[in-house]
């Protein structure tokens, strides 16, 4: 199915947010997650269906001010 | 000592980690400020963001997630409950930007991320301007600090309005207050300390000097020089000459 990650157009094959993130190459990665603008918690991912259209956001720690 | 939901800081000093020449200076920058709080944020993911955090971890210092570039309080709300579960900490630097230019916070905005977060068992450290009926609201909300803007962000003017910093000071005597933006010269960190605030938190200045290692440590001795001139007491300003060398015993010539 094809959904956005970080605005960008994905191909995935897996139906879970925990799958995606594997196949992103994020599956060990120190990042958080939010699925259509609301946060997805860590322990929610491998429950959390995804179909086509949706949109993930995928945030890690960065320089801030 | 007002301390910062439960955690007294050994220095006053919070620096960003943005827009350094380099890891290694900013890490060289955080050595010499003897800063304790380090501020960070939370973006897109684009390959750095690993090696980033493993830095600030070795840092040995306090980490404050902000909630930077949000313009509404959902936006900042999610961005909050994602920055928990990344870093680990409930302090949270609340922002909720009002304009593009001044990059001054939305008040009402920032009262209703204020109000979610803080049911939510978020430490909030709002950033705000310096209006005291908006610290009252934050107060009420739950908020235990508070961080009124020095001047607008990056703008390296100062303290812009130290009559209303001053009496927002005063109304407070038990809130821990940091002033937060636009803090551009140590003299600037030292006059906030003098005047009662508890730390300032500032990046640009120290980021974009010249030499950022050496303006982080005029940072870092003009807090202490600025904490320690508070608690002496200092004395009131008076408007006429006053000799300070005794005039008893002068000679007649």
């Amino acid at each position: 199915m094809r959904i956005e990650v970080n605005g960008e157009p994905q191909d995935v094959t897996g139906t879970t947010v925990a799958a995606a993130l594997i196949e992103l190459g994020w599956g060990e990665a120190k990042v958080a997650t939010a699925l259509n603008g609301d946060f997805l918690p860590a322990v929610a991912r491998a429950a959390q269906a995804l179909k086509d259209g949706d949109r993930l956001e995928v945030l890690a720690p960065m320089q801030g001010g | 000592m007002r301390d910062f939901y439960g955690v007294a800081l050994d220095s006053p000093l919070m620096l960003g980690t943005a827009q350094y020449p380099s890891p290694a200076v900013m890490e060289a920058a955080f050595r010499a400020s003897g800063a304790s709080v380090a501020t960070v944020s939370l973006r897109r993911e684009t390959g750095g963001g690993q090696a980033f955090w493993q830095m600030i971890k070795g840092l040995g210092v306090h980490v404050l997630p902000n909630t930077a570039g949000c313009y509404s309080a959902r936006e900042a709300v999610t961005t909050a409950r994602m920055a928990r579960e990344v870093f680990g900490t409930n302090w949270i630097k609340l922002e909720v930007i009002g304009h593009a230019d001044t990059l001054q916070p939305d008040p009402f905005g920032t009262l209703e991320a204020a109000e979610i977060l803080a049911a939510e068992g978020f430490e909030v450290f709002p950033y705000m301007t310096e209006d005291q009926v908006l610290a009252q609201r934050l107060v009420d909300a739950g908020c235990r600090v508070l961080m009124p803007w020095g001047s607008p962000i990056g703008s390296g003017l100062g303290l812009n309005n130290r009559y209303g910093l001053r009496t927002l000071r005063a109304a407070f005597p038990d809130i821990p207050m940091v002033v937060d933006a636009g803090i551009g010269l140590p003299s600037h960190a030292a006059a906030a300390l003098e005047m009662g605030f508890d730390a300032v938190l500032l990046n640009t200045a120290v980021a974009q000097a010249s030499d950022p290692v050496a303006m982080a440590e005029g940072f870092g001795l003009a807090v202490r020089a600025g904490a320690l001139a508070c608690a002496a007491g200092p004395m009131a300003p008076r408007d006429m000459a006053v000799p300070s060398t005794p005039v008893i015993g002068k000679a007649w010539l």
